[in-house]
């Protein structure tokens, strides 16, 4: 009965705890163990010794899963965003996971007996950025900072920097000379995505 | 080559990148937040175009065949000799730079390697633990409070910007390897280099090639890799400059 009784108190107690503090706010601790996760999958994926194409499909799964992909797609394709269709808007963001995850899914085989660990995180604003350290075979190890945030309502990464380059702006510079190659044209763009990937 | 090596020279040289490339500045308010200043643009893509030729036709296959043949390995070895060649450079630059902590360790690099790591080949500083140097006079100028000046593209050496070209030339022209009295060879930093360089092109092929032959505009993304990456290293990139997550507008998406 005790028992039945302390859980009950317990109960009611975390239950007004909750608006105040709700159990899952993103903090240090969540965003260094988000990112230990994600890196664990990874490092799965890679030793599975399966197929390009069939990494290349779990890669996708493990970006949709840890990363933010809307705003990862809207900060890509940037002031196009505001005259892209509602139906644009969701093709895009379908052709660059895909995309994405091809072409750094390719990069991942040089990960290939390296490690990422992590190193410390610090709170920006209203992220988090978690700081990593690449060690790669034959390499010097280098920083990869993995920012962090609980915008979507489940913590999620958002962006990353590899010894200072901005992935997204990268992917932004990308997606911007493609459309330029197709005359602005962001259909045309989307499609030249599907390709690629 | 030898005439080069006399100080007027090298100040002859000096003083014509800063006029070629020193009239050019960039609005302090816009490399605060991280904006690329191209003013050359037209002729740096010229010099991009060319430099593409002379991947793909010489320096892209060379690479490839020499990594294919040495032995992983020696193409390390070899890497380290080149890096170690440079190490009396560094000290001097970090001294320069205020640094001598800096200057230390790179002359302690460069004691340990040149003796126990046989003349440089191999990397005992490193396996010790000993902290890496990696510094140049591009970072000298820019500790001095030179601007970074115009982002170039150079014939045949790639990414750079006004004062890291500047950088280049100063340490390529006073690098004391190249005064040594019992020099085995002229230039042999230069060839140590190139070699260098022929490991990282050949070792990192896919990489680079996704870059240069991959993309929407290899020029472009080359220059923004550069740039960031360069501004990272001098610490010129405050803190990460960040689209506020809560503020995009991600309907839709």
């Amino acid at each position: 009965m005790m028992h039945r009784r302390s859980f009950l108190t317990g109960l009611t107690a975390s239950a007004a705890l909750v608006p105040a503090a709700p159990l899952w706010a993103l903090n240090e601790a969540g965003a260094s163990r988000l990112i230990n996760s994600l890196v664990t999958d990874i490092n799965k994926v890679i030793a599975s010794g399966k197929a390009e194409n069939a990494m290349f499909r779990d890669f996708e799964r493990i970006f949709k899963r840890y990363s933010d992909t809307s705003y990862i797609a809207a900060y890509a394709l940037g002031v196009d965003a505001r005259r892209a269709s509602k139906t644009q808007k969701r093709n895009f963001s379908k052709a660059f996971q895909s995309y994405i995850s091809r072409k750094y899914g390719k990069r991942f085989r040089e990960f290939i007996g390296g490690s990422l660990e992590v190193k410390s995180v610090k709170k920006v604003k209203k992220w988090y950025e978690v700081s990593t350290i690449a060690r790669l075979q034959g390499q010097a190890p280098f920083e990869v900072t993995f920012l962090v945030s609980d915008r979507s309502g489940k913590d999620l990464f958002f962006n990353m920097f590899i010894e200072g380059v901005n992935l997204l702006l990268t992917e932004r510079t990308e997606i911007g000379a493609i459309l330029d190659s197709n005359k602005g044209d962001i259909d045309a763009m989307i499609a030249e995505l599907q390709r690629l990937s | 080559m030898r005439i080069f090596t006399k100080p007027r020279f090298v100040f002859a040289a000096v003083a014509l990148v800063l006029s070629l490339t020193g009239c050019a500045t960039q609005d302090p308010a816009a490399q605060a937040a991280g904006e690329v200043f191209d003013p050359y643009e037209n002729t740096n893509r010229s010099i991009h175009k060319f430099n593409l030729t002379v991947d793909r036709f010489a320096f892209r296959p060379a690479s490839k065949g020499y990594v294919a043949i040495v032995p992983e390995p020696m193409v390390t070895s070899f890497s380290s000799f080149a890096e170690n060649l440079s190490m009396p450079g560094q000290a001097i630059n970090a001294l320069l730079q205020g640094n001598p902590k800096l200057a230390g360790q790179a002359l302690t690099r460069f004691a340990l390697n040149t003796t126990i790591g046989f003349l440089g080949l191999a990397n005992p500083a490193s396996d010790f633990g000993f902290a890496e140097v990696n510094t140049d006079f591009g970072k000298t100028l820019a500790v001095w409070g030179v601007g970074e000046g115009a982002y170039v593209e150079l014939p045949v050496y790639g990414p750079s910007t006004a004062r890291d070209a500047t950088g280049i030339l100063v340490d390529f022209f006073t690098n004391p390897i190249g005064y040594a009295r019992n020099n085995p060879a002229d230039n042999i930093s230069i060839y140590a280099e190139i070699v260098r360089r022929m490991g990282n092109r050949g070792r990192y092929s896919d990489t680079i090639d996704s870059i240069l032959y991959e993309s929407a505009d290899s020029y472009a993304q080359a220059r923004l890799l550069y740039l960031q990456n360069r501004r990272f290293e001098l610490g010129e990139t405050a803190e990460i400059v960040e689209i506020d997550p809560f503020e995009l507008d991600t309907e839709g998406f």
